[in-house]
């Protein structure tokens, strides 16, 4: 007989949780959701013996049994909610060891809960070279629980773990505290409504039952009348609970924990802070290192993503010289290879700048860069943990989105997350290239600036002035779901461990892929459609017409150019761009600019392909400056004058600069906050602030 | 004296946490009256702060330190 067991892995934020859940699992993990929330399901499967596995679900870490975030109500709901789908049959508490009395507080609370525990002490070489010395055979015997050591990040005292685990060795604990006596009477009321024995659980129930997501209205207004009955101030219940188990655990720990040396490891740790938080030096590193996360991101990531892109073009080739030509083989190379392509192409991106955000994270820096930018990013509604990501945000903004991760408020982080794709990203270089070298002379400022060069760093300033002010506005206008706090552990210095970096490039890569991915493939699928197809028959009056001039059954390389154009025209995106023309006239934009504006949804950099298909250029392997004469010659028809002057060109930039013209971007914002609001409002907001930025150029350039 | 005045390296107190809406937070991360708290350091800007509390460090806002109320113990000599 099979028989699957299954463990939460519960325990303070930086425990060494996630250490101990790769250590155990390895790479048999899968991330899937909490339902309602957007919180991310870790589970990993683990075979403890030929007829027993265990499905360990790493929740998030908390600091106790009273949530605030929606990370910590995921972990409380899933530990007091007998029918919760996750709910455990053994949980696996870790603890910090060179922190046991903090620790002690939340294993207290879950062995109150009256759920089959073990504990698990780790970082304990840690502890040791800290000077402590700890009893843990003392503890479990105080504690009712079996104790284990471990140093996860060494694999050490992991065996024994999974020994444990397979013999299923672990019983209920006696009640650790029993001051809800106290309480008594309200919790025998309380039993008919929540069906607990008056006991801790029972009391946890009643002071978090605003954070359980399992009970009804009517319950929930039961137990608030039963709350004011007994005139019952919750806050004040908290408070003594936690001062009465510090107590209880001062007493316990007297003869289990002993400190002989000072910390040699702290020290050191100190002594980097004295560098790595300085007032010159600590700014000084920290932007150098935001310049080394930007430089490759920027420039080193674009080697693998030539190489992606060349791998795609050559069997998209591949596919147009060997398959039939039929509509489906036209699906197939330009809307589905394409959109793989399309989704591939971001891979180098996340990896890089994941494998920089894990060094950070794992070294313990992250938390440095919390305290040196607080300040600074609270004042615009932001936490010092969105730099990065807004930093990020310059290169692409679909990997910084999901680096956002690590900010815990809840606002803050909608926010980084609203705000980042303004910030000027790669995708909109060839836009600005191609615009810019069309309507800016190439001369120099005070004989030593060029005047492009200057442009064009008006517009990567413009994006971050945009979304730091843009920050500044919707910080009135986002509710904060919890009381907002900064409360920040500063773990030591560590080095990085490369399993739990590896780990996380895998969970990062995939997440984007099978998450992201399938979104942008179906948008990528659709824009192919609304380019190769048109609405009647005129596409077939196309192709009558343009195979008379074949010779030899194919046509000049000019006259194959005019085609694709005159598809294009014809095509639903032509007749979009068409029909969108009197709401984009205002800024100065006629219907081939409406249609650059449809296909370039995409991706901005496609708007550059698309105005070479437009004016029968090809659309690729076309030369730059022959497009921008052409451009620069096309004539508008209402006025006479030509199409791409001063204003127009204007227009167009401020319009990319600011409008969410990016489906990889929105789809990532899904996968993030796991809701189409905020995707739809980014989209809206942007869009919105694009038209008035080129409305109001055009109007005062025209 | 509350928590937020202190300069670095100071060492002083708990004695009390003022009605704020986090002061059950702190309590939860072990900044309980009669426990000594040392300023670590303050942020180049001037906010937040570093403190050492149950031998580990926590870096909190000003207006989050305001809520302890502390006692200073000049020349005192940590435990």
């Amino acid at each position: 007989m099979k028989k699957t067991l299954r463990i939460a892995l519960v325990g303070n934020p930086n425990s060494g949780k996630s250490s101990l859940f790769n250590a155990l699992t390895g790479l048999n993990q899968k991330v899937g959701n909490f339902p309602g929330v957007t919180v991310d399901k870790k589970t990993g499967n683990l075979w403890l013996s030929s007829s027993l596995q265990a499905e360990i679900t790493d929740l998030p870490g908390t600091y106790s049994l009273y949530p605030r975030s929606e990370d910590e109500q995921v972990t409380f709901n899933v530990l007091l909610d007998q029918h919760n789908a996750s709910h455990p049959d053994l949980v696996l508490v870790v603890a910090d060891a060179t922190n046991l009395r903090r620790n002690l507080l939340f294993i207290t609370q879950i062995i109150d809960l009256g759920l089959p525990t073990a504990l698990v002490v780790n970082k304990i070489d840690l502890a040791h070279e800290q000077g402590y010395e700890l009893n843990l055979q003392a503890l479990s015997a105080k504690l009712g629980i079996p104790v284990l050591a471990t140093d996860a990040r060494n694999g050490q005292g992991v065996k024994e773990l999974k020994q444990l685990l397979a013999d299923e060795n672990f019983g209920l604990a006696l009640p650790f505290y029993l001051q809800t006596e106290a309480v008594q009477p309200v919790l025998e009321e309380l039993e008919p409504i929540n069906g607990m024995k008056p006991g801790y659980r029972s009391f946890i129930f009643l002071c978090n039952h605003d954070y359980l997501s399992h009970i009804s209205n009517k319950q929930h207004q039961a137990i608030d009348a039963l709350i004011q009955k007994h005139g019952l101030n919750i806050n004040q219940l908290q408070a003594r609970e936690t001062v009465q188990r510090y107590e209880q655990i001062a007493g316990l720990l007297g003869s289990i924990e002993k400190r002989s040396t000072t910390a040699a490891k702290k020290s050191r740790s100190e002594k980097i802070d004295k560098v790595l938080l300085h007032p010159v030096w600590g700014y000084v590193v920290f932007l150098g290192i935001l310049f080394f996360i930007f430089q490759a991101i920027f420039s080193w990531a674009s080697w693998p993503m030539d190489f992606i892109e060349t791998v795609f073009g050559q069997l998209g080739a591949w596919g147009s010289a060997y398959l039939p030509e039929h509509w489906l083989s036209d699906l197939l190379i330009n809307g589905i290879l394409a959109g793989l392509g399309g989704v591939v192409v971001f891979l180098p991106q996340i990896v890089l700048l994941f494998l920089f955000l894990s060094l950070l994270e794992e070294t313990g820096y992250m938390a440095r860069v919390s305290f040196l930018m607080d300040k600074l990013m609270r004042k615009f509604g932001l936490n010092g943990k969105s730099v990065v990501p807004l930093i990020g945000g310059y290169a692409c903004a679909v990997p910084s989105i999901m680096a956002t991760r690590s900010i815990n408020s809840w606002k803050e982080r909608i926010l980084t997350i609203m705000v980042l794709p303004l910030m000027s990203c790669s995708a909109r270089l060839p836009v600005y290239t191609l615009l810019i070298g069309m309507s800016v002379p190439d001369d120099k400022v005070l004989g030593l600036f060029n005047l492009q060069g200057l442009v064009m760093m008006a517009f990567y300033l413009l994006g971050f002035v945009a979304a730091i002010g843009s920050a500044l506005v919707m910080k009135w206008f986002i509710k904060e779901r919890n009381s907002s706090f900064f409360l920040l552990e500063m773990p030591i210095y560590q080095w990085p461990r490369w399993r739990n970096v590896g780990m996380t490039l895998i969970e990062k890569g995939n997440a984007f892929v099978l998450g992201a991915g399938k979104i942008i493939l179906i948008v990528s699928v659709a824009l192919w459609f609304l380019s190769s197809f048109g609405p009647g028959n005129s596409f077939d009056q196309l192709e009558s017409q343009y195979a008379a001039q074949m010779v030899d059954g194919e046509l000049s390389a000019e006259l194959q150019h005019q085609f694709d154009r005159d598809k294009l025209e014809a095509s639903y995106a032509g007749r979009i761009g068409k029909w969108m023309e009197p709401a984009i006239a205002p800024l100065g934009f006629d219907w081939k600019i409406g249609i650059a504006l449809v296909t370039s949804f995409a991706a901005r950099e496609v708007f550059v392909g698309t105005m070479a298909t437009i004016y029968s250029l090809g659309g690729e392997d076309f030369e730059e400056n022959t497009l921008r004469e052409q451009m620069l010659a096309d004539i508008n028809p209402r006025t006479g004058m030509p199409l791409f002057d001063l204003a127009t060109t204007f227009s167009l930039l401020l319009f990319y600069a600011f409008a969410m013209q990016c489906m990889s971007t929105l789809a990532i914002t899904w996968r993030e906050t796991k809701s189409w609001k905020w995707p739809a409002l980014q989209f809206g907001y942007m869009t919105g602030l694009a038209y008035l930025a080129s409305l109001l150029a055009y109007q005062l350039l025209r | 004296m509350q928590l937020s005045q202190l300069r670095t390296g100071q060492v002083a107190l708990i004695k009390n946490l003022g009605d704020h809406p986090i002061a059950n937070k702190l309590l939860e991360m072990g900044c309980l009256p009669g426990e000594w708290v040392r300023v670590r350091r303050i942020a180049p800007l001037g906010d937040p702060m570093a403190i050492e509390i149950l031998g580990y460090e926590l870096a909190l806002r000003l207006d989050e330190a305001a809520a302890i109320e502390v006692e200073v113990r000049p020349n005192f000599v940590q435990p």
